[in-house]
């Protein structure tokens, strides 16, 4: 969760951002979320997404962040953050004790993905997923042609100082998904300008041309 | 005023404030199983009360704290001892905010306690004053809220011990509370408070002035064994850095050692100092009793059935925990402990840790972090009752 890419460092991201002002897969996020339900958001940053929720949707917004001075400027606006680790803390939450657990740009960054979905499906009862697609075609074409890792706009991590160790593609995670027994109710892509498409979870094209996919994911 | 003069118990009728007669109809209930009541409680305000009474804020002190938050102190003419905190524009804004200050039952500040007259025998209660807890002060600041017409305190919030009634406010009268700020402070006291608050109560009982606790009618005053009660607390409430860096080994208006046990050092001046400044504004029995109560706390135990998520179980009160990385006392996996409990429970909670190297004594001191994470908190929170349809707490309302 360290270090998430682009999650909360951009320019121009400002906490009183009006509605169509957060970045493009936040907002999609944000509109997963059904107003007046009660959600978690799993390395919220310095909480963008939860003052979005809180002030636009009417939900109520909790937040877990691992970096304090993250968890410090979230709190100093008035939002519901503590301070821990997804992968040690999500176990004290009680069972689905939240419509929809948020993980948003955070997947990379866990040591145990496969056991942090499985807690956030215990938690939620829906789960929302959001992350780099490494099978977008820019990555492809990168590592095709230069034979060196993808180093993401959004961070400037070289493969070996990266804190993002669990990297995938569309594809990858719908495996998961599949053998862990999670449904995948909706599927988005969002493209290098922001433009947001539903796509199929199984398109090798949404594989191909998806920057960045939003998962909406549920237990039947 | 002018600081009381030794050997007498500060004349308490005569402190700036208000007193009130609280458990007149119906005793208070201590723990011990003693009735107590009718008794004065004496509380200091700060701000207005607005008309929908909805912007109160109690503020519950620590052991040797008291009603006088900000502002000149009448006893000591110090500050008030969180006057960082409360006042216009501070984080505890008094032009927002109706923010009272109460001296908890076994104080020695006005409000019952061993230093005042038990009208039983006539004299000073000195130990016929009951053991109480930490339950037992709540339940007394609740007779207080009622009396001032208070439905739902905006917030109940304090430091160390003022933590730990933060936290029992909420679980007691969760109804009557909307936020609970519980700072430096811990579920239960730990194994090795108790073990410090013995040695401090053990200082004072050997002390002969103490009198068996009567040292009040044999006109003594053990200030030599409240002294080094405070001395002893006095190094648990800083850090081994601030310490260091406060005083280091250097000596005190001396440039070798006197090969005695004069003050040699400068930090064992400071600790002497604080000591006798301790015993003019404090009374040992208080030390006693309130320390006791502090031991006897154990939240999960008390009200959870020995699981502290249990006693949280369906809270509606918004919480926000704050540690300090240097506070060796209340450290800050005691907070995490808590927020774990409240995450169990599906608590509105905020969690933050600050920066300090200061030790315990972090949650009195002006930390501009510190300070701006807690009026935001205030601020979402008032918000959240806008939009929930209650008038917002502000000063006119």
């Amino acid at each position: 969760m360290d270090d998430t890419p682009g999650r909360d460092g951009r320019p121009g991201q400002a906490a009183s951002a009006a509605p169509g002002e957060i970045r493009a897969d936040l907002r999609l996020v944000a509109d997963l979320v059904a107003p007046g339900t009660r959600a978690l958001d799993v390395g919220c940053g310095d909480g963008t997404l939860l003052h979005y929720l809180n002030q636009f949707k009417g939900v109520d917004g909790r937040g877990l962040e691992i970096r304090q001075e993250r968890v410090n400027a979230s709190v100093s606006r008035g939002l519901s953050v503590v301070q821990g680790n997804a992968e040690t803390d999500l176990r004290n939450y009680p069972s689905q004790a939240f419509d929809y657990v948020i993980l948003s740009q955070t997947l990379q960054a866990i040591h145990d993905p496969r056991g942090v979905l499985e807690e956030l499906l215990r938690i939620g009862k829906h789960a929302i997923v959001s992350f780099t697609n490494f099978g977008y075609w820019r990555f492809r074409l990168h590592l095709a042609c230069s034979g060196r890792m993808p180093v993401t706009d959004s961070k400037d991590h070289e493969w070996f100082d990266t804190p993002n160790i669990h990297l995938c593609t569309i594809r990858d995670f719908v495996t998961l998904c599949d053998a862990l027994g999670i449904t995948v109710e909706r599927c988005f892509s969002v493209r290098r300008g922001g433009q947001t498409r539903r796509v199929r979870p199984s398109s090798a094209l949404a594989n191909l041309i998806g920057e960045q996919a939003v998962f909406l994911l549920g237990r039947e | 005023m002018s600081a009381p003069t030794k050997p007498q118990t500060p004349n308490t009728a005569e402190l700036p404030g208000y007193r009130v007669e609280l458990g007149v109809d119906e005793p208070l209930h201590l723990d011990c199983g003693v009735p107590l009541g009718p008794f004065t409680m004496a509380y200091q305000t700060y701000g207005r009360l607005n008309e929908a009474k909805s912007n109160a804020i109690l503020v519950c002190h620590a052991l040797t704290g008291d009603q006088f938050l900000a502002g000149d102190h009448p006893v000591t003419g110090k500050k008030g001892w969180w006057d960082v905190m409360v006042g216009p524009g501070k984080a505890l804004d008094t032009d927002r905010y109706f923010v009272i200050g109460c001296n908890l039952i076994g104080g020695c500040m006005g409000t019952v306690g061993p230093t005042e007259i038990n009208p039983a025998k006539d004299r000073p209660y000195a130990l016929d004053f009951p053991v109480i807890t930490i339950g037992d002060m709540v339940k007394a600041q609740k007779l207080l809220i009622d009396h001032l017409g208070i439905g739902r305190l905006f917030c109940v919030i304090g430091g160390s011990m003022g933590g730990m009634q933060a936290l029992d406010w909420a679980v007691r009268y969760p109804e009557r509370v909307f936020t609970a700020v519980p700072i430096a402070t811990a579920a239960r006291t730990s194994t090795q408070n108790i073990a410090f608050h013995e040695v401090g109560r053990q200082a004072i009982m050997a002390d002969p002035d103490w009198c068996g606790g009567n040292y009040l009618i044999e006109g003594k005053r053990p200030h030599r064994g409240l002294a080094v009660a405070r001395m002893g607390a006095h190094i648990t409430y800083l850090s081994e850095t601030a310490l260091h860096r406060r005083f280091g080994r250097n000596l005190q208006d001396r440039k070798n050692f006197t090969y005695g046990f004069e003050a040699d050092f400068q930090v064992e001046s400071y600790l002497r100092h604080q000591g006798v400044a301790f015993v003019d504004r404090f009374d040992a029995n208080t030390y006693l009793i309130i320390t006791r109560a502090m031991d006897y706390f154990d939240l999960a135990e008390e009200h959870g059935g020995g699981v502290l998520a249990e006693a949280f179980q369906g809270t509606e009160v918004r919480f926000c925990l704050i540690s300090f990385t240097s506070d060796w006392m209340f450290p800050t996996a005691e907070s995490r402990g808590l927020v774990h409990a409240l995450n169990a429970a599906a608590a509105n909670v905020s969690f933050v840790e600050i920066e300090s190297d200061q030790g315990h004594d972090s949650f009195l001191l002006d930390i501009p972090e510190y300070h701006k994470i807690l009026s935001g908190f205030l601020a979402g929170a008032a918000d959240h009752l806008v939009r929930c349809g209650t008038k917002a707490p502000s000063a006119d309302g």
